[in-house]
């Protein structure tokens, strides 16, 4: 019993060399989900991002419809891996809004020119302040929102094509 | 070929050519109000860069977070519910000053447990020797 006592202070110390060992391999960046999950879209009203299409407001996400909310931007390199599946997206019936984070209308027009349009609205966010109010940590994002304007699901990085099925699945769900 | 280096230059550096925000890099009028703001900033995480917090991060999220901040200082909000407002969004994960709750609270109380056992330990050793 006694000699047990003696151990423990080195099996606790061996023990905690393991925690440390364990945390510093672990690879860094870790995905931050938002926690509005099942919340309504927090109040906005964007200007649009550019000239040809209408900016976005959360009451566009009232009418009955579950819709897509892709948060992107033309600077944003996987913004351009995820462009056919948000097209494939849109030709099945998905109704797909944008918030355009820190860009310019020229971008944005020369983004959509060279990789297709498959957004309705375009909302211009020049500060990040939907980005933060929705819980996105960065681009390409996209969100599932009901007819109701709850946010349903969130879909972090670039949308794949094995993630296209899924997506519909979620606005199917939210109808 | 020169497209091809530039869409490398793009990888490199994601960043938008848009300025800062107005209030990342310029601070409130109000001292007071500043002060407030930059002792909340230090204790927020920057969320693309992870390891920092937004005060000391250059990133461009992190400097429309400052500005987040203090828009809403200025507003007259509380750093408590500021900071709230934030873990609301992102989860506790974001704040470097954790709430003492279920979670955090053998961090706090394993030390102190600790530090009990030793002197327990101590004091049974003296008491022998004596």
């Amino acid at each position: 019993m006694k000699r047990l006592i003696l151990w423990t202070p080195l099996v606790v110390f061996v023990l905690f060399l393991i925690v440390f060992a364990v945390g510093i391999k672990k690879p860094e960046g870790r995905i931050i989900s938002s926690h509005m999950i099942g919340k309504p879209l927090p109040r906005f009203a964007l200007e649009p991002g550019m000239a040809a299409q209408p900016g976005l407001a959360s009451i566009d996400f009232r009418d009955g419809t579950p819709k897509l909310l892709n948060v992107f931007a033309s600077w944003c390199v996987p913004c351009v891996a995820e462009a056919p599946q948000l097209m494939q997206l849109k030709q099945a019936g998905a109704t797909i809004e944008a918030v355009a984070i820190r860009d310019r209308p020229e971008d944005i027009t020369d983004f959509l020119k060279r990789y297709g349009n498959p957004y309705q609205r375009i909302g211009s966010d020049p500060t990040s302040s939907l980005q933060i109010a929705l819980g996105s940590s960065g681009v390409p994002e996209t969100f599932v929102i009901d007819g109701k304007g709850f946010i349903r699901h969130q879909h972090i990085g670039d949308i794949r094509p094995e993630n296209v099925p899924e997506l519909l699945a979620e606005l199917e769900k939210a109808r | 070929m020169t497209t091809c280096i530039c869409a490398l230059g793009v990888q490199a550096h994601a960043d938008s050519s848009l300025p800062p925000a107005p209030l990342s890099y310029t601070q409130l009028p109000d001292p007071k109000q500043e002060a407030q703001a930059k002792a909340l900033m230090e204790s927020l995480r920057c969320l693309v860069c992870q390891g920092q917090s937004i005060a000391d991060s250059d990133a461009e999220m992190a400097g429309d977070m400052r500005a987040l901040v203090r828009q809403k200082i200025a507003a007259g909000e509380s750093p408590d519910q500021i900071r709230t407002w934030l873990v609301d969004r992102y989860g506790k994960w974001v704040s470097y000053d954790p709430p003492f709750d279920a979670m955090t609270a053998p961090l706090w109380i394993l030390p102190l447990l600790l530090v009990g056992i030793g002197i327990w330990l101590a004091c049974g050793r003296f008491r022998r020797r004596r």
